[in-house]
């Protein structure tokens, strides 16, 4: 009897120490970074709190409530925008949601996590009443990321079209015209000549779903069917991790990129001392490019991806952020109309090009004067981004989001691209049918 | 009149405070407090989490089901998890426990020139920030040439490393930030239980003609053995809880896992991907694990015996 009195005791005291002694970095950061406010001053406003991981998305909401506040003198907000590291605000939003309470009325979700805030009943409101009426100025692959049955729940903050980046300096220097490389075949053909003429390399692959995902869903394939079934492992998709392995290791014209990923601040230095000729990358890349590599400034432009034998695709909706109404907002329909005024009319999409630089998922304001007036962005890279993007308008594909979808990215980033192209330790097969195995294991 | 008056004022809480200060009661007085926060803080959570451990938990649909969540325990994720965090243990146990005693030797002998400095200079890692310091350990020790520890070795002529993507230098990196902070704050504890052996045994130990190294392991070890286990018993809790040595390097996806410890595992299951029933079945048996070792370790240091036998 003492002896299991003893025990119990002792496995408290297990618990004690276990619990506390000390957790630094786990306790600290509990506070926003960032806190911005408008309209506190006006009389009766409604509150709003939003909360980002991004301060561009706070400055660019900031504004849009200013200019609300000037609108619609009758119905003013008063705004609150917090800002959190990425990891912490996700974390915070799921134990808000879960528990129902403590959750703002409006919070950015990005697009990897989203599929983590479908599940269950959930707990975020649906925008269809906004979005419909509006579908068809829409790339609507893009709205398709964030929904679920037929709901839509989050506004996109921009189409995220995969394109890539040529560093003409280089280009020229290897004696290579980027307008003659039309298919995959001829990148591959360009590259060589310019990793003989230069002794950079054409590319480098990230380790995580950016050196992937772009040509599996290019060649038509994805990790998911219609279904909603795991097809990590398909052919399509071991073609597709195949060519991006020919690059590195049968080509020689790409390497994996220094730091793993591509906003990495060894990358960041590495672009910028011209250390690759290319950049696979979505078009909310701009804005890294303009903030992180000063030096490449009339250097870059940029076209769509090269030709996928047997394939339309010009073009892949890639990353991003969808901003949500949560269940737990004082005054719902407040919260959707503001952030419908924000990023689903045409004047909030201009705004995501003037003042973020990223292409607005309404294709109809692609050819406004104010998205077509000079700006800062043109000036880096060429003024016919958009005719570009217009170009390829019907032939930029969106991806199938699952519940499961973050396990496989979890996959990639861990795993599959370290032991297929870091390590050379898998063939693509290998590892893809590892890591399906393994998610599998997760589904049942 | 007057004084009956007084006496009678003063009879209820002076019966009060005589209860409050009996033998039996005054000691449960005193860690009151704590009982509160402990039950409130801690241990209704900790049952908590071991009822989650059998749930499925969803926003609005919470199920129970058995014990699937700890049948998904069994996988290679979590084997390869394990295996980290032991190994780590191991090394953090062995650097942690008995490089100190040596550093705090050292410090307390009186041929130690500007001990306060080192006592300092040892003391303040612990203080820093670890996402601070392992900003800083990261840059150290980055994959490219240039990269400061690469240029050590390279002065030896060793070819660059990738530290953060090699199985043996990421558990070195963790290893060594974890030592480097925690060194400091175990040679207190070593320097605060030397200044208690007596002197007089040094003088006996000089007079029978020991060295320096028969004083240190036939006087001063056996006076620290209580200090020793203490420190052994919070570093191997502290290794199994480890988390943040990790996190600043990978944060929550390192290469291959290589760097993926167990309530790493338990931080991105349960918190990340929103399954907090499998995240809290991870925790009930990190718990066990500890449990488990640290009564094997105890029984071995025979912390539990009594007096000195």
């Amino acid at each position: 009897m003492k002896k299991i009195y003893f025990s119990f005791v002792f496995l408290l005291l297990t618990i004690v120490l276990i619990a506390c002694g000390g957790n630094g970095a786990t306790e600290s950061g509990e506070e926003a970074e960032e806190v911005v406010t408008v309209g506190d001053n006006i009389e009766g406003a409604s509150e709003l709190t939003f909360w980002t991981f991004a301060g561009t998305h706070a400055d660019f909401f900031e504004d849009a409530a200013i200019r609300w506040n000037e609108e619609f003198p009758d119905n003013p907000i008063q705004f609150t925008a917090e800002t959190y590291p990425f990891d912490q605000m996700h974390n915070n939003l799921t134990l808000a949601l879960q528990s129902g309470q403590g959750a703002p009325d409006m919070v950015d979700i990005e697009i990897a996590r989203f599929p983590n805030f479908l599940q269950g009943e959930i707990q975020l409101e649906p925008l269809n009443d906004l979005i419909e009426p509006e579908i068809d100025n829409f790339i609507t692959e893009r709205l398709d990321m964030y929904s679920h049955e037929g709901q839509y729940y989050g506004a996109p903050t921009h189409l995220g079209a995969t394109v890539v980046y040529y560093n003409t300096a280089i280009m020229e220097e290897a004696g290579v015209d980027i307008d003659e490389i039309i298919t995959w075949d001829d990148y591959v053909e360009a590259g060589i000549q310019v990793t003989e003429n230069t002794g950079v390399p054409m590319t480098t692959i990230a380790e995580n779903w950016y050196g992937i995902w772009p040509f599996v869903r290019q060649s038509g394939s994805d990790f998911f069917d219609d279904n909603g079934d795991l097809t990590l492992d398909s052919a399509e998709n071991i073609e597709a991790l195949q060519f991006v392995t020919d690059l590195v290791i049968e080509h020689e014209i790409a390497d994996v990129t220094p730091g793993g990923h591509y906003h990495s601040e060894e990358f960041f230095g590495f672009m910028n001392d011209g250390g690759q000729a290319s950049l696979i990358a979505p078009t909310f890349y701009m804005n890294e490019f303009m903030v992180n590599m000063e030096d490449l400034d009339g250097n870059i432009e940029m076209r769509p991806l090269p030709e996928w034998p047997g394939s339309d695709t010009r073009s892949v909706a890639m990353g991003g952020t969808g901003t949500t109404v949560t269940n737990q907002a004082e005054d719902v329909e407040l919260a959707k109309d503001f952030l419908a005024y924000a990023k689903l009319t045409e004047e909030g999409n201009i705004a995501l090009w003037t003042q973020l630089g990223f292409d607005p998922p309404r294709w109809d304001v692609w050819d406004s004067e104010e998205v077509r007036e000079d700006n800062d962005f043109y000036r880096y890279f060429h003024d016919d981004i958009f005719d570009i993007l217009l170009d390829i308008r019907d032939d930029v594909v969106g991806v199938h989001m699952s519940p499961y979808t973050p396990d496989v990215l979890e996959e990639i980033d861990s795993n599959i691209m370290f032991n297929v192209l870091r390590q050379q330790s898998q063939t693509p097969e290998e590892a893809l049918q590892q890591a399906a195995e393994s998610i599998r294991a997760i589904m049942d | 009149m007057g004084q009956e008056m007084k006496s009678n004022i003063y009879k209820g809480p002076n019966r009060l405070l005589t209860f409050l200060n009996s033998k039996k009661v005054a000691p449960y007085v005193f860690i009151f407090p704590f009982i509160i926060s402990f039950t409130l803080l801690t241990f209704y959570p900790t049952i908590q989490a071991f009822v989650m451990s059998f749930q499925r938990i969803l926003p609005g649909q919470t199920e129970f089901v058995g014990l699937s969540n700890y049948r998904r325990i069994l996988n290679p994720t979590f084997y390869q998890a394990f295996q980290n965090t032991t190994t780590y243990v191991i090394l953090t146990c062995v650097i942690l426990v008995t490089v100190p005693i040596f550093l705090a030797a050292m410090l307390n002998s009186k041929f130690a020139k500007f001990s306060t400095f080192y006592r300092a200079s040892l003391f303040i890692p612990s203080l820093a920030s670890i996402i601070v310091a392992g900003t800083v350990f990261r840059l150290l020790f980055g994959e490219t040439g240039s990269s400061f520890a690469n240029q050590v070795i390279g002065w030896f002529g060793v070819e660059p490393i990738q530290w953060q993507y090699t199985s043996w230098s990421a558990m070195f990196l963790m290893v060594i930030l974890s030592s480097w902070r925690w060194m400091g704050v175990n040679v207190m504890y070593y320097l605060a239980a030397l200044q208690n052996v007596p002197l007089e045994l040094y003088e006996s130990a000089d007079i029978d003609g020991a060295n320096v190294f028969q004083k240190f392991f036939y006087v001063t070890v056996p006076h620290l053995k209580p200090i020793i286990t203490f420190v052994t018993t919070i570093s191997i809790i502290n290794g199994f809880r480890m988390f943040e040595e990790s996190y600043v390097f990978w944060e929550t996806n390192s290469p291959g896992n290589i760097g993926l410890s167990m309530i790493g595992y338990m931080y991105t299951q349960g918190v990340q991907r929103n399954d907090m029933g499998f995240g809290a079945a991870l925790g009930v048996i990190i718990i066990l694990i500890i449990f488990v070792i640290s009564i094997i370790q105890l029984n071995l240091t025979g912390a539990f015996k009594r007096g000195d036998e």
